[in-house]
């Protein structure tokens, strides 16, 4: 059997795979991060809290309305948006004159409350949400049994990803974006409602987050606690890529996730670090990441 | 420097102050401090249950025993770190004039305040924390290890499978000092039952995605996987090795689980497994009794940490009317030689090396069509009688241990 470094081939290869389907995690949350920062400039806290929601909100709709996975797939991500649109109107409109800390602690904050009440309802050992049944078993590619679910994980986050960054980058809905974060007050005066598009931006970001912590509930246990064990990463997946740069945060978060899961066929004990060490050595190298621009 | 000399003083004149009263209880007063996790990963097997649970106790000691002593219960969060946990205590002894510091879930918080209660000759009764380091190299004569360890749960568990077969082993482990004990006792009972332990992995604590490492368990071929960890680490680990097709093939064993556990997982991913308590609220009338009571405070059934913490404290307390005074060595004396006998324990007793000794119990997990009602998970399968299983004194490596 062919090896590298010891390891066999098919092992190597069956662990990328579940580091590319981390990344798509890591890609979608950094993505709505990414898209929150770069129109808002709001670093937003919350966003761990509003993925866990999106998680709570399937494990809701299926326990007690029998709405089933893929009608949560459309529906969550619709609710936890208009949870952030309340967010914004009543919360981070009034920040942001003001310097970037002040909209971070107010999110972290938020994180904070919102997870405090689920954990106060629901406790820490997390409820469990079934895959679907169309999506049980799994492929056999040959090097590694890969279930359905996850192999779905990857194209829809993928599908989601580039749609996002096709709509911001090639649309002129995403022209208007682009022009009014980097002149409000210049595109207001061209007759277009700026602070309409900022709330609905901020409304779409936080249904990025919405969106994983769905795709997130049949993968892991529903836990009040999943959103603050994940975030961190992605945070360092968003400075790494450059803060506020959408290819940037697709790309890193998929990277990231494959070099995860080869540190966890070398060395176990550091995957949970590794995001970090190269976090450092991309801030010495690039301080503004590696897709980011120099202000 | 010159702050912790002005520390020092400040203690030693609340010192001081404590000595001069200690003819009977101190202040008329017995405090009991609930030192947990209220928030984090452990919360729901113990947190707010724990204290509950001490409540409970307060309560039913006044209502029988009548004592000429009030009693009062703090309760802080220690976040799962031992340095909180030891400022805590610290603050407790020197300010808050606490008697007693309790429950302590997570190995490094019960080490951290075990310190602290012999510096301060206060007492540490830990039911939560798992380690078999607190009654060896870190034993103290002011602690007690009240519900359980990793030697008495490998013991349990590891012995019922390898008995059903389960030969070869492979270890998922959380890589800190509690499941690092327990891969070790759990290996050592592998081993000393003919079986043989072909790898073991370690991933990070806490962790969400187990994919990886189950992988490497299914290409190591072992018969069983072994999981060293607990809480969301166990139930996330349980749920992957399903969804990746690698139960029913290989088996799971769970070397530290809890109702808790099952209850959030549900029957269908658990049904068969193994696993070892301490207390199962459903094993006979007193249980079930005491049970009910505290389900109705909580609407939850308690774990063997929280039934363990309400034994430890009334065990506590009745010292301390026993002894007519909060004196730590008359208590801590009177304690090691009173049996325990309660809905916890029969005929419990401590050692000398702080360790409760106790019957435990293996069970199984009930198939979802055998479970009759709420919480109807276990079937006792075989008592493990208290002289079996905890670490026999012999292989103690306590100081306190005379050999």
């Amino acid at each position: 059997m062919t090896e590298i470094f010891g390891v066999p081939l098919p092992a190597l290869m069956g662990q990328l795979m579940l580091g590319l389907v981390n990344g798509s995690f890591y890609a979608m949350l950094s993505l709505g991060l990414a898209v929150i920062f770069g129109m808002l400039n709001i670093i937003n806290f919350a966003h761990g809290a509003l993925y866990m929601m999106g998680a709570f909100f399937a494990w809701f709709g299926l326990t007690y309305w029998g709405i089933g996975y893929w009608q949560s797939l459309l529906l969550v991500p619709l609710a936890v948006g208009a949870v952030g649109v309340v967010i914004e109107r009543s919360l981070l409109q009034w920040l942001y004159k003001l310097d970037h800390l002040y909209g971070l602690l107010l999110t972290f904050g938020l994180a904070l409350i919102i997870e405090g009440l689920f954990r106060a309802q629901f406790g820490v050992s997390g409820q469990p949400y079934q895959i679907p049944d169309e999506l049980s078993g799994a492929f056999n590619l040959g090097f590694m049994f890969l279930p359905k679910y996850r192999a779905w994980v990857i194209v829809s986050s993928l599908a989601v990803c580039l749609t996002t960054w096709y709509v911001i980058e090639k649309t002129r809905l995403g022209g208007y974006l682009r022009a009014a974060t980097e002149n409000p007050k210049l595109t207001q005066a061209f007759g277009i409602n700026v602070p309409l598009l900022v709330m609905l931006t901020y409304g779409f970001g936080v249904a990025l987050a919405g969106f994983a912590g769905v795709l997130a509930a049949p993968a892991f246990q529903v836990n009040p606690l999943m959103g603050s064990n994940l975030i961190i990463g992605v945070f360092a997946v968003v400075v790494i890529g450059g803060m506020g740069s959408i290819l940037g945060s697709i790309v890193t978060g998929l990277g990231l996730g494959l070099i995860e899961g080869l540190t966890k066929v070398f060395y176990p004990e550091a995957s949970a670090t590794v995001v970090f060490i190269i976090m450092v050595i991309v801030l010495m190298v690039r301080p503004a990441g590696l897709f980011g621009k120099e202000k | 420097m010159k702050r912790s000399t002005l520390a020092a003083a400040v203690a030693a004149a609340f010192g001081l102050a404590a000595g001069a009263a200690q003819a009977q209880v101190s202040d008329n007063m017995v405090k009991i401090g609930v030192l947990t996790d209220m928030s984090g990963a452990y919360s729901d097997l113990s947190g707010s249950g724990a204290v509950e649970a001490t409540k409970m106790a307060i309560e039913d000691f006044k209502a029988k025993e009548k004592p000429a002593f009030g009693i009062e219960i703090v309760a802080a969060d220690h976040q799962n770190k031992g340095d909180i946990s030891s400022n805590k205590a610290r603050e407790w002894f020197d300010r808050e004039k606490v008697d007693v510091v309790t429950e302590l879930v997570t190995t490094s918080t019960a080490l951290a305040v075990m310190k602290v209660a012999k510096e301060k000759n206060k007492i540490a009764l830990v039911s939560g924390a798992a380690s078999t380091r607190i009654t060896n190299d870190d034993c103290n004569d002011v602690t007690v290890h009240w519900t359980y360890d990793t030697y008495a749960v490998a013991n349990g568990t590891a012995k019922a499978v390898v008995k059903q077969g389960g030969k070869s082993w492979f270890f998922l482990t959380a890589d800190y000092a509690f499941g690092h004990s327990l891969e070790k006792d759990s290996s050592d009972v592998v081993a000393a039952n003919g079986g043989k332990v072909l790898g073991a992995v370690r991933h990070p604590f806490p962790g969400t995605d187990f994919s990886s490492f189950l992988l490497k368990a299914q290409a190591s071929g072992a018969q069983v996987i072994g999981l060293a960890n607990a809480g969301t680490d166990t139930t996330n680990s349980i749920k992957q090795a399903s969804e990746f097709g690698i139960t029913p093939k290989q088996s799971l064993a769970g070397l530290l689980m809890f109702i808790t556990d099952v209850h959030s997982l549900g029957l269908k991913a658990t049904q068969g497994m193994y696993l070892t308590e301490a207390f199962y609220w459903d094993a006979n009338d007193e249980t079930r009794a005491w049970s009910k009571r505290f389900f109705e405070r909580t609407k939850k059934m308690p774990t063997m940490v929280q039934a363990g913490q309400y034994s430890s404290v009334m065990h506590y307390l009745k010292g301390v009317k026993a002894t007519a005074g909060d004196d730590t060595q008359k208590v801590m004396a009177w304690m090691k030689k009173t049996p325990v006998n309660d809905f916890f324990a029969k005929n419990g007793s401590i050692r000398e090396d702080g360790r409760l000794v106790h019957d435990m119990y293996l069970m199984q997990v009930k198939k979802p069509e055998e479970s009759k009602y709420a919480w109807d998970y276990y079937h006792v399968r075989q008592t493990i009688p208290a002289a079996e299983a905890f670490q026999p004194l012999a292989l103690s490596k306590c100081p306190l241990v005379k050999k």
